[in-house]
Protein backbone atom coordinates (compact mmCIF):
# COMPACT_ATOMS: atom_id res chain seq x y z
CA UNK A 1 0.00 0.00 0.00
CA UNK A 2 1.04 3.57 -0.69
CA UNK A 3 0.22 6.11 2.02
CA UNK A 4 0.01 9.88 1.63
CA UNK A 5 0.12 12.07 4.73
CA UNK A 6 -2.36 14.86 3.92
CA UNK A 7 -2.19 18.41 5.25
CA UNK A 8 -5.12 20.69 5.91
CA UNK A 9 -5.35 24.36 5.03
CA UNK A 10 -6.68 26.94 7.50
CA UNK A 11 -10.20 26.43 6.16
CA UNK A 12 -9.94 22.65 6.60
CA UNK A 13 -9.52 21.72 2.98
CA UNK A 14 -6.95 19.15 1.86
CA UNK A 15 -3.88 21.14 0.81
CA UNK A 16 -2.98 21.18 -2.88
CA UNK A 17 0.41 19.60 -2.24
CA UNK A 18 -1.37 16.60 -0.66
CA UNK A 19 -3.71 16.22 -3.63
CA UNK A 20 -0.67 16.34 -5.92
CA UNK A 21 0.89 13.56 -3.86
CA UNK A 22 -2.32 11.53 -4.00
CA UNK A 23 -2.28 11.83 -7.80
CA UNK A 24 1.31 10.60 -7.84
CA UNK A 25 0.62 8.04 -5.11
CA UNK A 26 -2.20 6.60 -7.21
CA UNK A 27 0.05 6.02 -10.19
CA UNK A 28 2.76 4.48 -7.96
CA UNK A 29 0.15 2.23 -6.33
CA UNK A 30 -1.04 1.08 -9.74
CA UNK A 31 2.50 0.20 -10.79
CA UNK A 32 2.97 -1.70 -7.54
CA UNK A 33 -0.41 -3.41 -7.89
CA UNK A 34 -1.56 -2.07 -4.55
CA UNK A 35 -3.92 0.47 -3.00
CA UNK A 36 -3.62 4.13 -2.04
CA UNK A 37 -4.44 5.33 1.46
CA UNK A 38 -4.56 8.92 2.70
CA UNK A 39 -4.05 9.89 6.33
CA UNK A 40 -5.75 13.11 7.41
CA UNK A 41 -5.45 14.52 10.93
CA UNK A 42 -7.46 17.54 12.05
CA UNK A 43 -10.21 18.88 14.25
CA UNK A 44 -13.15 18.83 11.83
CA UNK A 45 -12.95 16.27 9.03
CA UNK A 46 -16.57 16.30 7.96
CA UNK A 47 -16.79 15.10 4.36
CA UNK A 48 -13.02 15.24 3.89
CA UNK A 49 -13.04 11.88 2.07
CA UNK A 50 -15.06 13.39 -0.78
CA UNK A 51 -12.14 15.70 -1.55
CA UNK A 52 -9.75 12.75 -1.74
CA UNK A 53 -11.59 10.00 -3.63
CA UNK A 54 -11.39 11.71 -7.06
CA UNK A 55 -7.59 11.61 -6.82
CA UNK A 56 -7.63 7.82 -6.62
CA UNK A 57 -7.58 7.37 -2.84
CA UNK A 58 -9.00 3.97 -1.85
CA UNK A 59 -8.99 4.41 1.92
CA UNK A 60 -9.14 7.62 3.92
CA UNK A 61 -7.80 7.28 7.44
CA UNK A 62 -9.56 10.13 9.23
CA UNK A 63 -8.26 11.08 12.68
CA UNK A 64 -10.42 13.88 14.06
CA UNK A 65 -9.40 15.37 17.39
CA UNK A 66 -9.03 18.92 18.68
CA UNK A 67 -5.42 18.21 19.61
CA UNK A 68 -4.62 17.72 15.91
CA UNK A 69 -5.35 21.25 14.66
CA UNK A 70 -3.43 23.46 14.28
CA UNK A 71 -0.54 21.15 13.45
CA UNK A 72 1.86 20.35 16.25
CA UNK A 73 4.70 17.87 15.82
CA UNK A 74 4.17 15.43 18.65
CA UNK A 75 0.45 14.57 18.33
CA UNK A 76 0.79 14.19 14.55
CA UNK A 77 3.99 12.19 14.99
CA UNK A 78 2.35 9.73 17.38
CA UNK A 79 -0.63 9.18 15.07
CA UNK A 80 1.44 8.89 11.86
CA UNK A 81 4.14 6.66 13.34
CA UNK A 82 1.57 4.43 15.05
CA UNK A 83 -0.57 3.98 11.95
CA UNK A 84 2.43 3.33 9.70
CA UNK A 85 3.64 0.65 12.10
CA UNK A 86 0.23 -1.02 12.02
CA UNK A 87 -0.59 -0.70 8.34
CA UNK A 88 2.93 -1.28 6.98
CA UNK A 89 2.81 0.76 3.76
CA UNK A 90 5.51 0.18 1.13
CA UNK A 91 5.75 3.90 0.35
CA UNK A 92 4.86 7.01 2.38
CA UNK A 93 4.78 10.48 0.83
CA UNK A 94 4.77 13.85 2.63
CA UNK A 95 4.66 17.40 1.29
CA UNK A 96 8.02 19.17 1.59
CA UNK A 97 6.28 21.96 3.49
CA UNK A 98 6.92 23.43 6.92
CA UNK A 99 4.68 20.63 8.23
CA UNK A 100 6.02 17.71 6.19
CA UNK A 101 9.66 18.67 6.68
CA UNK A 102 9.06 18.84 10.42
CA UNK A 103 7.12 15.58 10.69
CA UNK A 104 8.64 13.17 8.15
CA UNK A 105 12.19 13.07 9.60
CA UNK A 106 10.88 12.43 13.10
CA UNK A 107 8.76 9.55 11.76
CA UNK A 108 11.69 8.14 9.75
CA UNK A 109 13.90 8.25 12.83
CA UNK A 110 11.34 6.34 14.85
CA UNK A 111 10.81 3.72 12.13
CA UNK A 112 14.52 3.68 11.22
CA UNK A 113 13.68 3.90 7.56
CA UNK A 114 15.08 6.00 4.73
CA UNK A 115 13.72 9.41 3.84
CA UNK A 116 14.63 11.50 0.82
CA UNK A 117 13.86 15.21 0.95
CA UNK A 118 12.54 17.39 -1.85
CA UNK A 119 12.20 14.75 -4.54
CA UNK A 120 11.48 16.13 -7.99
CA UNK A 121 10.55 12.78 -9.47
CA UNK A 122 9.40 9.39 -8.12
CA UNK A 123 9.53 6.20 -10.14
CA UNK A 124 9.29 2.47 -9.62
CA UNK A 125 12.07 0.17 -10.77
CA UNK A 126 14.42 -2.57 -9.72
CA UNK A 127 17.67 -2.20 -7.85
CA UNK A 128 20.62 -4.53 -8.10
CA UNK A 129 22.96 -4.73 -5.12
CA UNK A 130 26.17 -6.01 -6.66
CA UNK A 131 27.92 -6.60 -3.35
CA UNK A 132 25.14 -8.83 -2.07
CA UNK A 133 24.37 -10.26 -5.51
CA UNK A 134 20.69 -9.49 -4.94
CA UNK A 135 18.09 -7.75 -7.04
CA UNK A 136 15.23 -5.88 -5.39
CA UNK A 137 12.09 -5.38 -7.45
CA UNK A 138 9.43 -2.69 -7.13
CA UNK A 139 11.72 -0.19 -5.48
CA UNK A 140 10.87 3.49 -5.18
CA UNK A 141 13.39 5.64 -7.06
CA UNK A 142 13.60 8.90 -5.15
CA UNK A 143 15.07 11.40 -7.56
CA UNK A 144 16.30 14.81 -6.48
CA UNK A 145 18.83 17.42 -7.46
CA UNK A 146 21.93 17.64 -5.30
CA UNK A 147 24.80 20.07 -4.86
CA UNK A 148 23.13 23.23 -6.04
CA UNK A 149 21.38 21.45 -8.85
CA UNK A 150 24.43 20.38 -10.87
CA UNK A 151 23.70 16.73 -10.24
CA UNK A 152 20.54 14.65 -10.19
CA UNK A 153 20.74 11.79 -7.71
CA UNK A 154 18.56 8.69 -7.65
CA UNK A 155 18.20 7.46 -4.08
CA UNK A 156 16.83 4.06 -3.03
CA UNK A 157 16.27 2.37 0.29
CA UNK A 158 15.95 -1.23 -0.86
CA UNK A 159 16.09 -2.99 2.49
CA UNK A 160 13.91 -0.79 4.66
CA UNK A 161 10.19 -0.16 4.74
CA UNK A 162 8.47 2.09 4.32
CA UNK A 163 10.31 4.03 1.63
CA UNK A 164 9.60 7.66 2.45
CA UNK A 165 9.96 10.85 0.47
CA UNK A 166 8.96 14.49 0.66
CA UNK A 167 7.99 16.50 -2.42
CA UNK A 168 7.56 20.25 -2.75
CA UNK A 169 4.33 21.86 -3.76
CA UNK A 170 3.81 22.20 -7.49
CA UNK A 171 6.34 19.53 -8.44
CA UNK A 172 3.78 16.77 -9.04
CA UNK A 173 0.67 17.34 -11.07
CA UNK A 174 -2.70 17.48 -9.34
CA UNK A 175 -5.10 15.57 -11.52
CA UNK A 176 -8.49 14.00 -10.92
CA UNK A 177 -8.05 10.31 -11.64
CA UNK A 178 -11.73 9.48 -11.68
CA UNK A 179 -14.40 11.91 -10.50
CA UNK A 180 -16.76 9.01 -9.73
CA UNK A 181 -14.22 6.93 -7.79
CA UNK A 182 -15.39 6.00 -4.29
CA UNK A 183 -13.25 4.57 -1.56
CA UNK A 184 -13.92 3.94 2.09
CA UNK A 185 -13.37 6.10 5.13
CA UNK A 186 -12.03 4.66 8.38
CA UNK A 187 -12.45 6.87 11.44
CA UNK A 188 -9.66 6.45 13.93
CA UNK A 189 -9.63 7.47 17.57
CA UNK A 190 -6.62 9.73 18.13
CA UNK A 191 -6.40 8.66 21.77
CA UNK A 192 -5.16 5.26 20.68
CA UNK A 193 -1.93 7.01 19.64
CA UNK A 194 -1.62 10.46 21.17
CA UNK A 195 0.08 10.38 24.56
CA UNK A 196 -0.48 12.86 27.36
CA UNK A 197 3.04 14.24 27.02
CA UNK A 198 2.45 14.97 23.32
CA UNK A 199 0.56 18.05 24.51
CA UNK A 200 3.70 19.61 26.03
CA UNK A 201 4.41 22.12 23.26
CA UNK A 202 1.92 25.01 23.42
CA UNK A 203 1.04 27.30 20.56
CA UNK A 204 0.83 30.76 22.12
CA UNK A 205 -0.13 32.65 18.99
CA UNK A 206 -0.41 32.13 15.26
CA UNK A 207 -0.44 34.69 12.52
CA UNK A 208 -1.27 32.93 9.31
CA UNK A 209 -0.92 35.38 6.50
CA UNK A 210 -2.93 35.47 3.39
CA UNK A 211 0.44 35.91 1.84
CA UNK A 212 0.99 39.16 0.05
CA UNK A 213 3.81 37.83 -2.01
CA UNK A 214 3.90 34.08 -2.29
CA UNK A 215 6.11 33.20 -5.19
CA UNK A 216 7.61 30.15 -3.47
CA UNK A 217 4.32 28.30 -3.49
CA UNK A 218 2.77 29.84 -6.58
CA UNK A 219 1.88 27.26 -9.20
CA UNK A 220 2.09 29.84 -11.96
CA UNK A 221 4.77 32.52 -12.08
CA UNK A 222 5.02 35.40 -14.52
CA UNK A 223 8.55 36.65 -14.18
CA UNK A 224 10.25 39.69 -15.59
CA UNK A 225 13.84 40.63 -16.27
CA UNK A 226 15.76 43.78 -17.00
CA UNK A 227 14.41 43.51 -20.55
CA UNK A 228 11.01 44.68 -19.28
CA UNK A 229 12.52 48.15 -19.38
CA UNK A 230 10.49 49.91 -16.70
CA UNK A 231 8.37 49.53 -13.59
CA UNK A 232 5.35 50.56 -15.66
CA UNK A 233 5.89 47.71 -18.10
CA UNK A 234 6.12 45.38 -15.10
CA UNK A 235 2.49 46.26 -14.29
CA UNK A 236 1.54 44.28 -17.35
CA UNK A 237 3.07 41.18 -15.77
CA UNK A 238 0.93 41.75 -12.67
CA UNK A 239 -2.14 41.82 -14.90
CA UNK A 240 -1.18 38.55 -16.62
CA UNK A 241 -0.38 36.92 -13.26
CA UNK A 242 -3.71 38.05 -11.88
CA UNK A 243 -5.82 36.56 -14.67
CA UNK A 244 -3.85 33.29 -14.57
CA UNK A 245 -4.05 33.07 -10.77
CA UNK A 246 -0.29 33.30 -10.42
CA UNK A 247 2.38 35.49 -8.88
CA UNK A 248 4.96 37.86 -10.28
CA UNK A 249 8.64 37.03 -10.01
CA UNK A 250 11.71 38.95 -11.07
CA UNK A 251 15.38 38.55 -11.83
CA UNK A 252 18.03 40.14 -9.72
CA UNK A 253 18.67 42.72 -12.44
CA UNK A 254 14.99 43.70 -12.45
CA UNK A 255 14.96 43.99 -8.64
CA UNK A 256 18.18 46.02 -8.64
CA UNK A 257 16.67 48.33 -11.28
CA UNK A 258 13.70 48.93 -8.98
CA UNK A 259 11.13 47.23 -11.23
CA UNK A 260 10.03 44.78 -8.48
CA UNK A 261 10.28 44.14 -4.74
CA UNK A 262 13.17 42.07 -3.36
CA UNK A 263 10.79 39.35 -2.16
CA UNK A 264 10.03 38.57 -5.77
CA UNK A 265 13.62 37.75 -6.71
CA UNK A 266 14.05 34.28 -8.16
CA UNK A 267 17.42 32.62 -8.51
CA UNK A 268 20.48 31.54 -6.66
CA UNK A 269 20.38 34.51 -4.28
CA UNK A 270 16.60 34.73 -4.26
CA UNK A 271 13.88 32.15 -4.03
CA UNK A 272 13.98 28.79 -5.78
CA UNK A 273 10.66 28.03 -7.41
CA UNK A 274 9.23 24.99 -9.10
CA UNK A 275 5.90 26.15 -10.45
CA UNK A 276 3.75 24.30 -12.95
CA UNK A 277 4.18 27.19 -15.34
CA UNK A 278 6.93 29.80 -15.53
CA UNK A 279 6.56 32.61 -18.03
CA UNK A 280 9.90 34.37 -18.45
CA UNK A 281 9.39 37.85 -19.87
CA UNK A 282 12.39 39.81 -21.06
CA UNK A 283 14.73 37.44 -19.21
CA UNK A 284 17.98 36.46 -20.90
CA UNK A 285 18.53 33.53 -18.54
CA UNK A 286 21.76 33.91 -16.61
CA UNK A 287 22.77 30.67 -14.91
CA UNK A 288 22.09 32.21 -11.49
CA UNK A 289 18.50 32.89 -12.49
CA UNK A 290 18.03 29.50 -14.14
CA UNK A 291 19.22 27.80 -10.96
CA UNK A 292 16.14 29.17 -9.23
CA UNK A 293 13.57 28.19 -11.83
CA UNK A 294 14.85 25.46 -14.14
CA UNK A 295 12.79 22.85 -12.34
CA UNK A 296 9.59 24.55 -13.40
CA UNK A 297 7.29 22.01 -15.03
CA UNK A 298 6.64 24.18 -18.08
CA UNK A 299 8.59 27.22 -19.18
CA UNK A 300 7.51 29.84 -21.70
CA UNK A 301 10.07 32.40 -22.77
CA UNK A 302 9.14 35.73 -24.33
CA UNK A 303 12.17 37.56 -25.64
CA UNK A 304 13.19 39.65 -28.60
CA UNK A 305 16.48 37.74 -28.76
CA UNK A 306 16.03 34.33 -30.44
CA UNK A 307 19.36 33.20 -28.97
CA UNK A 308 18.66 34.12 -25.34
CA UNK A 309 20.04 31.30 -23.10
CA UNK A 310 16.63 31.00 -21.41
CA UNK A 311 15.25 29.59 -24.67
CA UNK A 312 17.42 26.50 -24.26
CA UNK A 313 15.37 25.41 -21.25
CA UNK A 314 12.00 26.74 -22.44
CA UNK A 315 9.24 24.45 -23.63
CA UNK A 316 7.81 27.29 -25.69
CA UNK A 317 9.76 30.20 -27.08
CA UNK A 318 7.97 33.31 -28.25
CA UNK A 319 10.32 35.64 -30.08
CA UNK A 320 8.76 39.05 -29.88
CA UNK A 321 8.15 42.21 -27.93
CA UNK A 322 6.81 41.43 -24.43
CA UNK A 323 4.73 44.58 -24.40
CA UNK A 324 2.88 43.30 -27.43
CA UNK A 325 2.78 39.58 -26.54
CA UNK A 326 1.58 39.84 -22.93
CA UNK A 327 -1.70 41.64 -23.71
CA UNK A 328 -2.37 39.06 -26.42
CA UNK A 329 -1.76 36.25 -23.92
CA UNK A 330 -4.29 37.81 -21.53
CA UNK A 331 -6.81 38.00 -24.32
CA UNK A 332 -6.25 34.42 -25.47
CA UNK A 333 -6.52 33.17 -21.90
CA UNK A 334 -9.91 34.86 -21.57
CA UNK A 335 -10.98 33.20 -24.83
CA UNK A 336 -9.90 29.73 -23.71
CA UNK A 337 -10.70 29.62 -19.97
CA UNK A 338 -13.29 27.16 -18.84
CA UNK B 1 32.46 12.82 -4.78
CA UNK B 2 33.27 9.16 -4.12
CA UNK B 3 32.56 6.36 -6.56
CA UNK B 4 29.52 5.21 -4.57
CA UNK B 5 27.84 8.59 -4.88
CA UNK B 6 28.59 9.71 -1.33
CA UNK B 7 30.40 12.96 -0.70
CA UNK B 8 34.13 12.96 -0.27
CA UNK B 9 34.15 15.45 2.58
CA UNK B 10 37.92 15.32 2.88
CA UNK B 11 38.06 17.14 -0.45
CA UNK B 12 35.74 19.92 0.67
CA UNK B 13 36.66 22.96 2.72
CA UNK B 14 35.21 23.01 6.24
CA UNK B 15 32.88 25.99 6.36
CA UNK B 16 30.51 27.17 9.03
CA UNK B 17 27.03 26.30 7.82
CA UNK B 18 25.15 29.65 7.77
CA UNK B 19 22.09 28.47 9.69
CA UNK B 20 24.29 26.78 12.30
CA UNK B 21 25.90 30.17 12.92
CA UNK B 22 22.44 31.59 13.54
CA UNK B 23 21.76 28.72 15.94
CA UNK B 24 24.97 29.59 17.78
CA UNK B 25 23.73 33.18 18.12
CA UNK B 26 20.43 32.00 19.58
CA UNK B 27 22.29 29.70 21.97
CA UNK B 28 24.42 32.63 23.12
CA UNK B 29 21.23 34.66 23.69
CA UNK B 30 19.85 31.79 25.77
CA UNK B 31 23.02 31.82 27.83
CA UNK B 32 22.69 35.58 28.37
CA UNK B 33 19.18 35.12 29.71
CA UNK B 34 19.88 32.08 31.84
CA UNK B 35 23.25 33.16 33.20
CA UNK B 36 24.90 30.15 34.71
CA UNK B 37 25.01 27.85 31.71
CA UNK B 38 27.50 26.52 29.22
CA UNK B 39 27.29 26.61 25.41
CA UNK B 40 28.87 23.49 23.90
CA UNK B 41 29.45 23.27 20.15
CA UNK B 42 29.32 19.77 18.68
CA UNK B 43 30.04 18.80 15.10
CA UNK B 44 30.56 15.59 13.21
CA UNK B 45 33.20 15.70 10.53
CA UNK B 46 36.87 15.55 9.74
CA UNK B 47 39.38 16.92 12.23
CA UNK B 48 39.73 19.99 10.03
CA UNK B 49 36.40 21.06 11.52
CA UNK B 50 38.56 22.37 14.37
CA UNK B 51 38.49 25.73 12.57
CA UNK B 52 34.73 25.84 13.11
CA UNK B 53 35.10 25.00 16.77
CA UNK B 54 37.70 27.77 17.19
CA UNK B 55 35.44 30.22 15.41
CA UNK B 56 32.57 29.27 17.75
CA UNK B 57 34.77 29.76 20.79
CA UNK B 58 35.86 33.19 19.56
CA UNK B 59 32.22 34.15 19.09
CA UNK B 60 31.35 33.15 22.66
CA UNK B 61 30.90 29.36 22.95
CA UNK B 62 32.42 27.69 26.01
CA UNK B 63 33.45 24.30 24.74
CA UNK B 64 33.82 22.46 21.44
CA UNK B 65 33.70 18.79 20.52
CA UNK B 66 34.23 17.05 17.18
CA UNK B 67 33.09 13.51 16.62
CA UNK B 68 35.29 12.09 13.92
CA UNK B 69 35.81 8.53 12.82
CA UNK B 70 36.11 6.63 9.53
CA UNK B 71 33.27 4.47 10.85
CA UNK B 72 30.92 7.46 10.42
CA UNK B 73 31.73 7.66 6.70
CA UNK B 74 28.86 7.28 4.26
CA UNK B 75 26.25 8.27 6.85
CA UNK B 76 22.88 9.41 5.60
CA UNK B 77 20.75 11.65 7.81
CA UNK B 78 19.54 8.71 9.92
CA UNK B 79 23.05 7.49 10.76
CA UNK B 80 24.25 11.08 11.26
CA UNK B 81 21.47 11.85 13.71
CA UNK B 82 22.19 8.60 15.54
CA UNK B 83 25.89 9.42 15.96
CA UNK B 84 25.08 12.97 17.09
CA UNK B 85 22.46 11.76 19.56
CA UNK B 86 24.99 9.33 21.07
CA UNK B 87 27.44 12.21 21.50
CA UNK B 88 24.78 14.45 23.07
CA UNK B 89 23.92 11.68 25.53
CA UNK B 90 27.58 11.45 26.45
CA UNK B 91 27.82 15.20 27.05
CA UNK B 92 25.29 14.60 29.81
CA UNK B 93 22.64 16.93 31.12
CA UNK B 94 21.69 19.02 28.09
CA UNK B 95 18.79 21.46 28.46
CA UNK B 96 18.63 22.62 24.88
CA UNK B 97 19.92 21.13 21.65
CA UNK B 98 20.12 23.80 18.95
CA UNK B 99 21.16 23.61 15.34
CA UNK B 100 20.58 25.15 11.95
CA UNK B 101 17.43 24.13 10.14
CA UNK B 102 19.42 22.62 7.30
CA UNK B 103 22.89 22.41 5.80
CA UNK B 104 23.71 24.20 2.57
CA UNK B 105 25.07 21.03 0.95
CA UNK B 106 22.18 18.63 1.48
CA UNK B 107 19.28 20.97 2.33
CA UNK B 108 17.36 18.05 3.83
CA UNK B 109 16.48 19.63 7.22
CA UNK B 110 16.19 16.09 8.60
CA UNK B 111 18.91 15.77 11.19
CA UNK B 112 17.31 18.12 13.75
CA UNK B 113 13.95 16.31 14.04
CA UNK B 114 15.72 12.94 13.90
CA UNK B 115 18.01 13.83 16.81
CA UNK B 116 14.95 15.06 18.74
CA UNK B 117 13.19 11.73 18.22
CA UNK B 118 16.23 9.71 19.25
CA UNK B 119 16.63 11.71 22.44
CA UNK B 120 12.85 11.75 22.99
CA UNK B 121 12.81 15.57 23.09
CA UNK B 122 10.06 17.88 21.87
CA UNK B 123 11.21 19.76 18.77
CA UNK B 124 10.72 23.32 17.57
CA UNK B 125 11.77 23.71 13.94
CA UNK B 126 12.39 26.93 11.93
CA UNK B 127 12.89 29.13 15.01
CA UNK B 128 13.37 32.76 14.07
CA UNK B 129 13.46 34.72 17.33
CA UNK B 130 14.02 33.84 20.95
CA UNK B 131 11.12 35.32 22.94
CA UNK B 132 11.88 34.01 26.40
CA UNK B 133 13.72 31.26 28.19
CA UNK B 134 13.93 30.22 31.81
CA UNK B 135 15.03 27.09 33.57
CA UNK B 136 11.80 25.31 32.68
CA UNK B 137 10.77 26.33 29.17
CA UNK B 138 11.70 28.14 25.98
CA UNK B 139 9.43 30.37 23.86
CA UNK B 140 10.34 31.20 20.28
CA UNK B 141 8.69 32.39 17.10
CA UNK B 142 8.72 29.98 14.18
CA UNK B 143 8.74 30.96 10.52
CA UNK B 144 6.25 28.81 8.60
CA UNK B 145 5.48 28.65 4.88
CA UNK B 146 2.43 30.82 5.42
CA UNK B 147 3.03 32.78 8.59
CA UNK B 148 4.53 33.00 12.03
CA UNK B 149 3.76 30.99 15.14
CA UNK B 150 4.88 31.56 18.72
CA UNK B 151 5.35 28.33 20.63
CA UNK B 152 6.53 27.30 24.06
CA UNK B 153 8.22 24.00 24.81
CA UNK B 154 9.32 22.58 28.15
CA UNK B 155 13.03 21.91 28.62
CA UNK B 156 14.86 19.85 27.62
CA UNK B 157 13.99 20.48 23.98
CA UNK B 158 15.53 20.67 20.53
CA UNK B 159 15.34 23.84 18.42
CA UNK B 160 16.35 24.30 14.78
CA UNK B 161 17.01 27.85 13.64
CA UNK B 162 16.05 29.21 10.24
CA UNK B 163 17.82 31.52 7.80
CA UNK B 164 15.77 34.60 8.72
CA UNK B 165 16.98 34.52 12.36
CA UNK B 166 19.45 37.09 13.68
CA UNK B 167 23.01 36.96 12.40
CA UNK B 168 25.67 35.72 14.76
CA UNK B 169 27.61 38.26 16.76
CA UNK B 170 31.20 38.95 15.69
CA UNK B 171 34.14 37.22 17.32
CA UNK B 172 35.72 39.06 20.26
CA UNK B 173 39.24 40.18 19.44
CA UNK B 174 40.69 38.86 22.67
CA UNK B 175 38.88 35.54 22.28
CA UNK B 176 40.18 35.20 18.73
CA UNK B 177 43.70 35.39 20.08
CA UNK B 178 42.97 33.24 23.09
CA UNK B 179 41.49 30.34 21.07
CA UNK B 180 43.61 30.67 17.91
CA UNK B 181 45.56 27.51 18.70
CA UNK B 182 42.94 25.66 20.75
CA UNK B 183 42.63 21.99 19.93
CA UNK B 184 39.02 20.88 20.39
CA UNK B 185 38.11 17.62 22.04
CA UNK B 186 37.89 14.90 19.43
CA UNK B 187 35.78 11.86 20.15
CA UNK B 188 35.83 8.73 18.03
CA UNK B 189 33.02 6.22 17.61
CA UNK B 190 34.08 4.17 20.66
CA UNK B 191 33.90 7.30 22.82
CA UNK B 192 30.17 7.80 22.18
CA UNK B 193 29.24 4.21 23.02
CA UNK B 194 27.07 3.45 19.99
CA UNK B 195 25.42 0.39 18.53
CA UNK B 196 27.99 0.09 15.72
CA UNK B 197 25.48 -1.42 13.29
CA UNK B 198 23.68 1.94 13.25
CA UNK B 199 26.73 3.97 12.17
CA UNK B 200 28.00 5.02 8.75
CA UNK B 201 27.02 3.19 5.61
CA UNK B 202 25.64 0.15 7.43
CA UNK B 203 23.34 2.35 9.48
CA UNK B 204 22.09 4.24 6.46
CA UNK B 205 18.92 2.92 4.80
CA UNK B 206 19.28 5.23 1.80
CA UNK B 207 21.74 4.41 -0.96
CA UNK B 208 22.71 6.52 -3.94
CA UNK B 209 21.69 4.36 -6.88
CA UNK B 210 23.08 6.68 -9.52
CA UNK B 211 23.98 10.24 -10.27
CA UNK B 212 23.47 12.12 -13.49
CA UNK B 213 24.91 15.43 -14.54
CA UNK B 214 22.32 18.03 -15.34
CA UNK B 215 22.26 18.84 -18.99
CA UNK B 216 20.90 22.35 -19.18
CA UNK B 217 19.74 22.38 -22.77
CA UNK B 218 17.45 19.44 -22.07
CA UNK B 219 14.35 20.62 -23.84
CA UNK B 220 13.24 20.73 -27.40
CA UNK B 221 11.85 24.21 -27.43
CA UNK B 222 8.77 24.86 -29.50
CA UNK B 223 8.67 28.15 -31.39
CA UNK B 224 5.46 30.12 -31.05
CA UNK B 225 4.89 33.15 -33.28
CA UNK B 226 3.99 36.47 -31.72
CA UNK B 227 0.58 36.56 -33.39
CA UNK B 228 -2.93 36.04 -32.06
CA UNK B 229 -3.52 32.68 -33.74
CA UNK B 230 -0.42 30.95 -32.41
CA UNK B 231 -0.69 32.48 -28.95
CA UNK B 232 -4.31 31.39 -28.83
CA UNK B 233 -3.34 27.83 -29.76
CA UNK B 234 -0.65 27.84 -27.06
CA UNK B 235 -3.11 28.99 -24.41
CA UNK B 236 -5.65 26.35 -25.52
CA UNK B 237 -2.98 23.66 -24.99
CA UNK B 238 -2.12 25.00 -21.54
CA UNK B 239 -5.79 24.99 -20.52
CA UNK B 240 -6.31 21.47 -21.91
CA UNK B 241 -3.26 20.21 -19.99
CA UNK B 242 -4.52 21.75 -16.72
CA UNK B 243 -1.44 23.93 -16.52
CA UNK B 244 -3.63 26.99 -16.35
CA UNK B 245 -7.28 26.69 -15.51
Amino acid sequence: MVLVYCELTENRRVADVSLELCTKGHSLAQQLGTTLEALVCGDDLTGIEEQLYPYGVDTVLAVADNRLFPYRTLPHFSVAAGLIEERKPEVVLFGATSVGRDLAPRVSSHLRCGLTADCTSLEIGSHEDKQQGKTFDNILYQIRPAFGGNIIATIVSPEHRPQMATVREGVMKKEVVNAAHKGNRIDIDASRYVRLEDDCVKIISREIEQQKINIKNASIIVSGGYGMGSKENFDMLHQLAQVLGGEVGATRAAVDAGFAEGERQIGQTGVTVRPKLYIACGISGAVQHRAGMDQSAKIISINTDPDAPINAIADYTIVGDVCKVVPMLIESYNNNRK
Amino acid sequence: MNADGTVNRAALPAIFNPEDLKALEMALQVKEQLGDTEVVVLTMGPERAATIIRESLSRGADRGIIISDARFAGSDTLATSYALSCAISKIGQVDLVMGGRQAIDGDTAQVGPQVAEKLNLPQITYAERLVAVDGKSITVTRRLDNGVETVQAPLPALVTVTASAADCRYPHAHRLLRFAKTRPEIWNADDVNPDFSRLGKNGSPTKVKKIDNVVLAHKESQRVGDNKEELNALMATLVADHIVG
